[in-house]
């Protein structure tokens, strides 16, 4: 596939932004301006970017909590999510779900999610909505490796087969399920091979090459579109940081840290582009720029957003906005 | 005595009681090598070795499932559901399963196992591991619920909760990990359905559960300044839930207030108001106060938190709701 150097210089600053972005909140979480936990993103940019590339608008994702870097790459407001971290009012919901709820409807993100595994079936279902309306829309599910043991992940691929869904299962294999390695929860070599056991045909790639990625979800979802799926890949990734910020990480072995730097998505594509184009730098230049200035301000909106009011907590329990006391409604 | 950290006492109660009963074993994510998500479980694998020392998949439905088939067969389980949260991945494991073979069988089956799980809010960590989901555990006739709120419960109720015969789940509160308390170097349980009389007094009762007694004990030092003598009572266990304590305390001090995390609506609290009115409507000298979260998930956002979970500003005010009147005239127009 030959790619244009406008979809790759595309291709970098989507992976740049999630980096930059991810690189700011672990600073702002450790200055004390972030609550609760943040899992980072940092060394899987090239899945999200390979595939989100791929969707339109209105296609679905379903996201994790691991999902700024999904997020982003759908499409998402960083100042909003940005806010959210930081529980500011201005934030994606109000500063009622933080990092591991961020969510935009309107461009198809149905939610990062903390409970792992829970947005498989959602997606399933997003695929159904697809298919009943027939506008042609596909709908994404990333999730670990980790996920594939959960119920949720055999029920939804034996029931988007059955259904013969427009969803699209994705796993980022990065070796780690929270502090365990995968051998120690996962019996085979692969997730993939599970989705023959559904009768759903399985992808495997090198998830930190994003051209691969995006390549292989260029047949993958048009496929998808014209009904030929579901259809589930594996992607082989790596979560250069802990499972989230502040873990000490004793379970990684020594170096095993300074090797995946090697295989740094971004210098990959950055490697790339400057071999295939002579003054490539002048356009990373650009788009480092570009993207520093949208997170400054993204910070600078997030730092001076106001805090929601507690009594707000009240609001949106239910779709009339308040809610309800059992003795006085 | 020692003075130790709430997820050591933890920790000391599953070591001692493995070691006493070579059929206890641990199971649930990152329990293992990891020592557990709150270093709860630290130190148990090497002691104990991989045999008992599960690490397992992300797989709580079959997290439960492996903790009523070994322990319908002969082990007897102690398996971590990281977040209670969680418990709704397994809720058809706990309720239908577990829960039930017992009554179902006649009496034929037998299921020692614990599902020890971890709740609250405080971390702003957000709707899906803040909750406190304890009153849907309550509800359930066949398991046993309980809910330390100090390192010496936490160890005692702990090696109870592994020697019963029947599924019992055991709620940490994270906010309590962290705490000190004294607890003997003797070997020593707690029994279930005995509530603890934190504080003795004559005006008030308090009933407050887990992390809520901490809060409610020192609101009772500052009632007390005023004039209050508040009865702190805490449970410890909510199923079985020792009501003569309850009961009794009211009959004497004539008024009640009950606090948890946990929200209003259909909460523990409903239950014991309806209990204390079923049981000494006549002694009471005025309505029953619950002191609760609001009906609504628990968010992220600090300031929101903070609005959501009760705090000692809120216990002070229905302490003072409820000594209005009589014998504390000083008190009208002062809310
Ligand atoms: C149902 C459920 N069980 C356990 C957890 C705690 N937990 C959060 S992330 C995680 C590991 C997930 O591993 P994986 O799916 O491989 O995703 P990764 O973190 O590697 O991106 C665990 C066990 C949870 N959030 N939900």
């Amino acid at each position: 596939m030959k790619f244009s150097k406008e979809e790759l210089l595309k291709f970098y600053e989507t992976m740049l932004k999630i980096r930059k972005f991810e690189e700011k909140v672990s600073d702002l979480f450790s200055d004390g301006h972030i609550p609760g936990f943040l899992h980072l993103y940092i060394g899987q940019e090239a899945v999200a970017t390979g595939v989100c590339s791929n969707l339109k608008k209105d296609d679905y994702i379903a996201s994790t909590h691991r999902g700024h870097g999904h997020c982003i790459a759908k499409g998402a407001d960083v100042n909003k999510m940005m806010a959210e971290l930081f529980g500011k009012e201005t934030g994606y919901c109000k500063g009622k779900g933080g990092s591991m709820h961020v969510a935009d409807i309107d461009i198809g993100i149905l939610g990062a999610n903390g409970i792992v595994g829970a947005g498989i079936p959602i997606a399933v279902g997003a695929g159904l909505t697809a298919k009943v309306k027939g506008q042609g829309q596909v709908a994404v599910a990333f999730f670990g490796e980790g996920a594939s043991g959960i119920g949720y992940f055999h029920e939804a691929l034996n029931m988007a087969a059955v259904l013969k869904l427009p969803v699209i299962f994705v796993c980022e294999s990065n070796n780690y399920a929270e502090f365990t390695p995968r051998e120690k929860h996962l019996p085979i070599q692969t997730v993939a091979e599970r989705g023959s056991a559904y009768g759903i045909k399985s992808y495997m790639l090198d998830g930190n090459d994003v051209l691969a990625v995006y390549e292989t979800f260029d047949e993958v979802v048009s496929r998808t579109r014209k009904g030929e799926g579901p259809f589930l890949v594996e992607c082989f990734t790596d979560r250069w940081s802990g499972h989230f910020v502040g873990d000490p990480q004793r379970y990684r072995p020594l170096g095993e840290k300074e090797e995946l730097q090697n295989k740094d998505p971004i210098i990959k594509l950055k490697v790339f582009l400057q071999q295939e184009y002579e003054n490539a730098n002048d356009e990373i230049n650009k788009i480092h720029q570009t993207v520093d200035n949208e997170l400054a301000y993204a910070e600078e909106f997030s730092k001076s957003s106001p805090l929601p009011h507690g009594e707000s907590t009240l609001e949106d329990v239910y779709a009339q906005g308040k809610q309800y006391e059992c003795n006085s409604i | 005595m020692s003075v130790i950290r709430f997820n050591k006492a933890i920790n000391m109660a599953l070591s001692e009681e493995m070691k006493r009963d070579a059929n206890v074993f641990i199971a649930g994510e990152d329990v293992a090598e990891a020592g557990g998500s709150f270093g709860v479980t630290k130190g148990l694998l090497n002691e104990f070795g991989e045999s008992r020392v599960v690490d397992t998949p992300i797989s709580e439905g079959a997290i439960i499932g492996l903790a009523v088939g070994s322990s319908l067969t002969g082990l007897k389980p102690v398996v971590e559901i990281m977040f209670m949260d969680f418990m709704a991945v397994c809720f058809d494991q706990i309720i239908n399963q577990a829960a039930k073979m017992r009554y179902m069988s006649g009496g034929k089956m037998s299921l020692p196992l614990v599902i020890r799980t971890q709740a609250g809010a405080g971390f702003n960590a957000g709707p899906q591991h803040s909750q406190s989901l304890e009153a849907l555990l309550m509800h359930i006739p066949g398991i046993k619920v309980v809910m330390p709120s100090n390192p010496y419960d936490a160890k005692g109720l702990l090696k109870t909760a592994i020697r019963d015969e029947n599924p019992v789940i055991f709620i940490e509160n994270k906010m309590l990990y962290g705490l000190k308390g004294e607890v003997p170097d003797e070997e020593y349980v707690v029994p279930f359905g005995k509530a603890n009389i934190v504080r003795k007094g004559t005006d008030v009762t308090i009933v407050a559960l887990g992390q809520m007694v901490n809060k409610a004990k020192s609101v009772t030092k500052q009632l007390e300044q005023q004039g209050i003598s508040a009865e702190l009572i805490d449970p410890r266990t909510i199923t079985p839930l020792d009501k003569d304590t309850i009961v009794n305390s009211v009959a004497k001090t004539g008024r009640l207030v009950i606090v948890h995390e946990a929200v209003k609506t259909g909460g523990v609290g409903a239950e014991i108001a309806a209990l204390v009115q079923e049981e000494v409507f006549d002694y009471l000298d005025a309505p029953i106060q619950r002191v609760a979260a609001p009906f609504t998930p628990v968010p992220y956002s600090k300031p929101l938190e903070n609005y959501f979970l009760p705090d000692e500003q809120k216990i002070i005010e229905a302490v003072k709701k409820v000594c209005i009147g009589r014998q504390f005239p000083q008190l009208v127009g002062r809310d």
